[in-house]
């Protein structure tokens, strides 16, 4: 499987099928959030569902960014790092749908509401400055950017490690009654995390 | 008689099964001709008309006999819309059944509901375990639309059929020094998967209380119905506690114990997150959740694009009835 993907990667048509799969295939959670809210599918309280929804899928793709590197390492999948800018700037895409579903739905942008909310609540707060901190990184992420800034590129996006803290931190602070998910997720960035440090230790 | 020892007959295995059902048919007859005759102004409880008559929960056939007799309580009820039966029942929280909204809905419907015992104990001149049966007879049901405010910022209008909480407890005659009654769900995890959870926050059985003042205030209600039908198991069936002062969590569902006390009783949530979630929990718009505020709610349903927000009210709109109950109390530190 490993190796026909890297085999597919060496053709043109190959390269262009595989980018077309990842990137529509991004639009799928996109799509069909919208198409159970068209329908009326998603309960009285449609806009927890909505930004809940797009909320935890900003945090896999920004997970699923970070897997990039380990899964190089480990599985020898580096036809992966070509898709590591796309995968990024699905997790910016996902987190600024949920920034706005939060707006939108939630605070019906009501400006008392949202200075409130942006002043008041540390959980918001912190998943606000994740996002923020995110915008650079998504600006930069081009070819010409990352020659332009040499080696601070490096140094800037070094950010993506205490934004994906900060975003844990925010699902966490959200939990009432149960820590099994927050657990899972927690663990899978210790493994992203924890890995890296182990190279650098090595 | 209700009160005394405790019985093994149910009044629904003395009558032969033919002749009740003949009185219900007969009785369920009358309630439709008469509704009919005074069109809407009937007092006796009129069905509802749900969209999809599937959902309706029977509950036991002596508890359909009892809920067709309720009457329409015009005082406490408010006139606001309800939220419609398919959100009410299938969408809340009811951890004992998993932590997703829809889970009480889909997990529940197993629990056995009747028969129902409920134990009353501590400083009452008559405890004892009584069955639920028992427990209502000579009760009469009414109806009361409340307002229920989460915790979690959403709200909803629930048409309840109960009675008052202070009509039993008088029954069970209180002692002197009774200044708290505690409430008990049933903890089962055969029957309640979310009790087998490793992971949750909650300490099963979940317990829940209020002062002897806050119990016997006529707006406290004991709802074993809901939009004139039996309460489903999801609701918190077949007995549950409805205080619409306060959050939501304190109206604790499926209630098996009733335990008086002069101590204040430990409640789930405020063991679970103490600066969270005080033992009074009045719906306050001033004193926020430290995670999130609470001056405004969702009233469900609610939709996308132009969200139901609606600022919250102290004691959730009931203020005029029950503030006296807190004079001179500092309700940021009694939260």
């Amino acid at each position: 499987m490993v190796l026909s993907i890297a085999a597919l990667h060496r053709h043109p048509v190959g390269r262009w099928c595989f980018w077309s799969l990842l990137f529509f295939g991004s639009l799928i959670p996109l799509g069909w959030i919208s198409w159970q809210a068209v329908q009326q599918q998603l309960g009285p309280d449609p806009a927890q569902v909505v930004v809940t929804f797009l909320g935890i899928w900003a945090l896999r793709y920004l997970w699923i960014t970070l897997a990039v590197t380990p899964a190089r390492r480990l599985l020898g999948v580096n036809w992966l790092q070509r898709y590591r800018r796309m995968l990024g700037l699905y997790a910016l895409f996902y987190a600024s749908l949920h920034l706005l579903a939060v707006a939108t739905f939630i605070l019906g942008w009501r400006p008392d509401l949202l200075l409130r909310e942006l002043t008041e609540r540390p959980y918001i707060i912190v998943g606000f400055i994740a996002w923020l901190l995110l915008l650079p990184l998504g600006t930069t992420s081009t070819q010409g950017w990352q020659k332009r800034l040499g080696k601070r590129w490096k140094k800037l996006h070094w950010l993506v490690y205490p934004i994906s803290l900060l975003v844990l931190l925010h699902f966490a602070w959200l939990i009432r009654a149960g820590y099994l998910e927050v657990l899972i997720y927690a663990l899978i960035l210790a493994f992203l995390l924890g890995y890296r440090l182990y190279l650098k230790m090595r | 008689m209700l009160i005394g020892k405790p019985r093994d007959v149910r009044a629904s295995e003395i009558t032969p099964e033919s002749i009740y059902r003949q009185r219900r048919q007969f009785i369920k007859g009358l309630a439709a001709g008469s509704a009919m005759l005074m069109s809407g102004q009937a007092s006796a409880l009129a069905r509802y008309a749900l969209d999809d008559e599937q959902q309706r929960y029977p509950g036991p056939d002596w508890l359909q006999q009892k809920l067709r007799a309720a009457g329409k309580s015009g005082e406490f009820s408010t006139a606001e819309k309800l939220t419609p039966y398919e959100h009410v029942t299938g969408y809340n929280n009811f951890y004992e059944f998993g932590l997703g909204k829809e889970d009480p809905k889909a997990r529940a419907q197993g629990l056995k509901t009747d028969p129902w015992s409920v134990e009353i104990s501590g400083e009452v001149h008559k405890p004892g375990t009584y069955q639920l049966e028992d427990i209502l007879k000579g009760v009469d049901l009414e109806e009361r639309i409340y307002r229920l405010r989460c915790v979690e910022a959403w709200s909803m209008v629930i048409p309840w059929v109960g009675f008052p909480l202070a009509d039993l407890l008088k029954r069970f005659d209180p002692k002197g020094n009774a200044r708290y009654v505690a409430f008990t769900t049933l903890e089962d995890p055969q029957q309640m998967p979310g009790q087998r959870s490793r992971f949750g926050t909650i300490d099963w059985p979940y317990v829940e209380g209020l002062r002897m003042d806050e119990a016997m205030h006529p707006l406290t209600l004991l709802a074993v119905g809901v939009y004139g039908d039996a309460l489903p198991p999801q609701n918190g069936a077949p007995l549950r506690l409805v205080v619409p002062w306060k959050y939501g969590f304190k109206s604790i569902k499926s209630i098996v114990r009733i335990h008086l006390s002069e101590e204040m009783p430990p409640t789930s949530w405020n063991r679970t997150a103490p600066q969270e979630y005080g033992f009074y929990a009045n719906v306050n718009p001033a004193v926020d959740h430290p995670r999130w505020s609470q001056s405004t709610e969702r009233r469900l349903p609610s939709s996308l694009f132009s969200p139901n927000i609606i600022d919250t009210q102290p004691f959730n709109g009931y203020a005029d009835q029950v503030a006296h109950l807190y004079k001179g109390m500092d309700l940021r530190k009694w939260y």
